[in-house]
């Protein structure tokens, strides 16, 4: 049911994220684009539950698990920068420069 | 004991090499091994005791003289057994020295009629040579350093006379080169001697090439070094006066050029007389200078197949013979003169060999040591009592030059009159030996020139040199021994013979000298006994180069009977026209002492500076090699090329390579992630168009 659409969805969401990640400077957005791409991937394993059964969807525990953790430790980086650099740009935060 | 049953074995195998009993191996090793242990030993001393001054006096000449006894020894058990079989050549296998797939050099020699004549000479002569040395040399420091090198060099002279393959050769022949250069500069703390064994070592790299280029071309054609093998095949495989004949007998030629000073590499000669003159005596005089002249004699099958390469060895030779000739007669050091009349000599023994005439050449070449050797020495007495003489009155004149002599004779008679019979014997006045061999060799030239124009120009040639030859000897008894003293007045209270155990082996080269015409008398003159002993002895040797030349119409004849005793009368009056005209022109007016000499012009300033040619070489050869090898080799391809493009190029590229890498880490969290996303598309897309 809906299966096609659903991953349609999911593709757009990923895209829209990956998009983002490339294009976006702020970390606190690249960070929300991040998120929008588990979501996506969230959204396909809902869908793929309809043929392979519920091990997909009680993979979208897990990752929402993790994905909370990530978002704690995440933003506690981007406020320690933002302490540091007084910005979030990522332009600005190159110190792996060779 | 067993050593008749072994020679009656030998004999029956008439005309078939045989491999040599146990005896003879035994001497064999003994004769190459005690010169060798004589080097180790007087090595070995001059590191760690340099005092023991009479060890060395009786190792140094000791072994050398054992040698020379064994080597008497062998010559008459196998002269017995040569007289029934004369082609049993002895062959003496100790190893296999380089089996490398189908090229089998063995460390063998090989004793024949020729090695054997060589044999004794160098041991022989070396003996005497040894014996004088201790004289001279006495109170040198270097003394044992200098008979360790000495014995080195018979050594290895042994090697080049006995070993029965051309590689085998080589070994000698390279090791007598480095021996030369070790005794041409052994007073190295002059820079001129040091220079002097550079330049005799590096022109004869030169010779070297061509000896090598001979040996890969012959391994090319026969498959084989040794000399049975090659002399067997080189009939048979290749045709005779082709290309390939030719070649290999020019490259061996270029070699003995090198080796026996000829033109163009003669230069070294009159330099090596740097070393003290014993060693100017034995090594570049009587013994290392003539392996050219084995060489050819030697190899005289090839050189026989080869006629055009036999006209160059008899052009080069009677050119040099003519050329070092003139530039002797204006020289004023006493070794210098008998430097370039070594050269000159050396000029005749290849036109004897070049002719075709083997055993002319080789017995000029038994003679020339004996003369030459007792010239050499001769001089080394006279420079050991001028020596003496600067010494106790701390004067700082030239020992060696000839216009601070004059009037020696009453200082030192017996030294004085051994090199005047020398001097009658070079410039060939009957019946000392050098008339025979010189006018053997003249003749023969004669008779080849009747069906091939240009040996009689080389007669010629031969001719006026035997001409300047008198003169120059001549002039050089003039200063050295006659006429008015220019030593000096305190100098000359000093003047005194040299010590018996110079004078003695002087005195038996002089003997060899007026009696070794005997070995190879002329038809002519039998009624003094009897003649062509060498020629006879020597004929296995040469028979087969005779047949190719038969084969070929260039052997090399005697011209008939009345034409030799005229060409015989001719020689002898130019040797005592040159003689007596040396003479006269010398002491007509009185020579001035070095000091006061006034400088050369005209003509005999070209003469005294030796044509230049030392400039030219200079000139056109190691100048343009010094500018092409700093300014081009080095500055440009070197340092240009190999290390601009090779060395720092990769440094470079790396570097720049490093650089792209950099690039890569801008720090740019979005660039990093960008690179993941596109591959992360490409392994997708590998996944699904796959």
């Amino acid at each position: 049911m809906l299966l096609g659409p659903s991953l349609l969805l999911s593709a757009l969401l990923f895209t829209i994220g990956v998009a983002g990640v490339l294009l976006r400077r702020n970390a606190i957005v690249i960070y929300m684009c991040v998120e929008l791409m588990l979501n996506a991937v969230n959204l396909s394993f809902v869908a793929l539950s309809q043929v392979h059964g519920l091990p997909g969807q009680v993979f979208v525990f897990f990752v929402m698990t993790v994905a909370a953790a990530e978002a704690a430790v995440g933003l506690a980086i981007i406020l320690a920068i933002f302490r540091h650099h007084k910005s979030v740009d990522l332009r600005n935060i190159n110190l792996l420069r060779g | 004991m067993h050593l008749p049953l072994v020679l009656s074995a030998l004999a029956q195998d008439a005309g078939a090499v045989t491999e040599a009993g146990a005896t003879l191996r035994t001497s064999v090793a003994l004769i190459l091994g005690l010169p060798l242990l004589g080097f180790l030993v007087n090595g070995a001393l001059s590191l760690w005791k340099p005092t023991a001054k009479t060890a060395v006096s009786i190792i140094g000449p000791g072994v050398l003289l054992v040698a020379f006894v064994l080597a008497v020894l062998r010559f008459r058990e196998l002269s017995g057994l040569w007289a029934t079989a004369p082609a049993a050549t002895q062959i003496v296998t100790f190893w296999s020295w380089l089996p490398v797939g189908s090229l089998k050099v063995d460390f063998a020699f090989q004793l024949d009629q020729l090695s054997m004549v060589m044999l004794l000479v160098v041991t022989g002569v070396g003996s005497l040579i040894h014996l004088f040395s201790v004289g001279y040399m006495k109170e040198d420091e270097g003394y044992a350093r200098y008979f360790a090198y000495l014995n080195l060099f018979v050594a290895f002279m042994l090697v080049l006379v006995l070993g029965a393959s051309f590689p085998m050769m080589f070994i000698g022949w390279e090791g007598v080169g480095l021996c030369s250069y070790l005794l041409i500069g052994f007073w190295f703390t002059e820079k001129a001697n040091a220079d002097a064994g550079k330049k005799a070592f590096i022109v004869n790299r030169i010779g070297d090439f061509g000896f090598l280029i001979a040996m890969f071309l012959m391994w090319q054609a026969f498959g084989s070094l040794s000399f049975q093998d090659v002399f067997a095949k080189a009939p048979q495989v290749l045709p005779a006066g082709g290309a390939v004949i030719t070649a290999i007998t020019l490259f061996l030629f270029l070699g003995c050029t090198g080796k026996s000073a000829q033109i163009p590499l003669y230069t070294w000669l009159p330099d090596a007389m740097a070393g003290p003159t014993p060693v100017s005596a034995l090594i570049h005089a009587a013994t290392m200078v003539t392996a050219g002249v084995y060489l050819v004699a030697r190899s005289n099958v090839l050189f026989a197949m080869a006629p055009a390469s036999q006209a160059v060895v008899a052009g080069i030779g009677a050119l040099t013979a003519l050329f070092a000739a003139t530039i002797g007669l204006r020289q004023y050091d006493i070794k210098k003169v008998l430097a370039y009349s070594t050269v000159s000599q050396l000029g005749y023994m290849f036109l004897g060999v070049g002719t075709g005439a083997i055993t002319a050449g080789v017995f000029h070449l038994v003679t020339h040591a004996f003369f030459k050797a007792l010239l050499f020495l001769g001089s080394g007495s006279v420079i050991y009592a001028m020596h003496h003489a600067y010494h106790a009155t701390h004067s700082h004149e030239d020992a060696q030059d000839m216009r601070n002599m004059g009037g020696l004779i009453r200082y030192m008679p017996v030294t004085g009159v051994l090199m005047l019979i020398a001097t009658l014997a070079i410039a060939g006045i009957f019946p000392l030996s050098g008339f025979f061999s010189k006018d053997e060799i003249l003749a023969f030239a004669f008779g080849r020139g009747e069906h091939e124009p240009a040996f009689r120009l080389f007669w010629a040639m031969g001719a006026t040199a035997a001409l300047l030859t008198a003169f120059y000897m001549a002039r050089l008894m003039a200063m050295t021994f006659f006429g008015q003293n220019r030593t000096g007045e305190k100098e000359r209270e000093h003047l005194h013979e040299a010590p018996w155990i110079m004078t003695g082996p002087l005195l038996v080269l002089g003997v060899l000298t007026i009696f070794g015409g005997w070995l190879n008398l002329p038809e002519f003159a039998a009624f003094l006994g009897h003649p062509e002993g060498l020629h006879h002895w020597l004929e296995p040797i040469t028979a087969q180069g005779d047949r190719v030349a038969e084969g070929l119409g260039t052997v090399a004849r005697l011209p008939e009977h009345g034409t030799e005793i005229t060409l015989v009368l001719i020689a002898s009056a130019i040797a005592v026209v040159g003689l007596v005209w040396g003479f006269w022109a010398t002491n007509r007016k009185p020579t001035l002492a070095a000091h006061d000499a006034v400088p050369e012009e005209g003509f005999w300033k070209v003469l005294y500076h030796k044509y230049y040619v030392d400039e030219l070489y200079d000139h056109a050869i190691v100048q343009p090699l010094v500018w092409l090898s700093s300014v081009v080799l080095w500055r440009k391809v070197d340092q240009g090329t190999i290390d601009g493009a090779g060395v720092n190029g990769v440094a470079r590229l790396s570097a720049a390579l490093g650089w792209l890498g950099t690039r890569l880490q801008s720090g740019q969290l979005t660039g990093y992630v960008t690179l993941f996303v596109v591959g992360v598309l490409y392994v997708l897309g590998m996944v699904a168009w796959r």
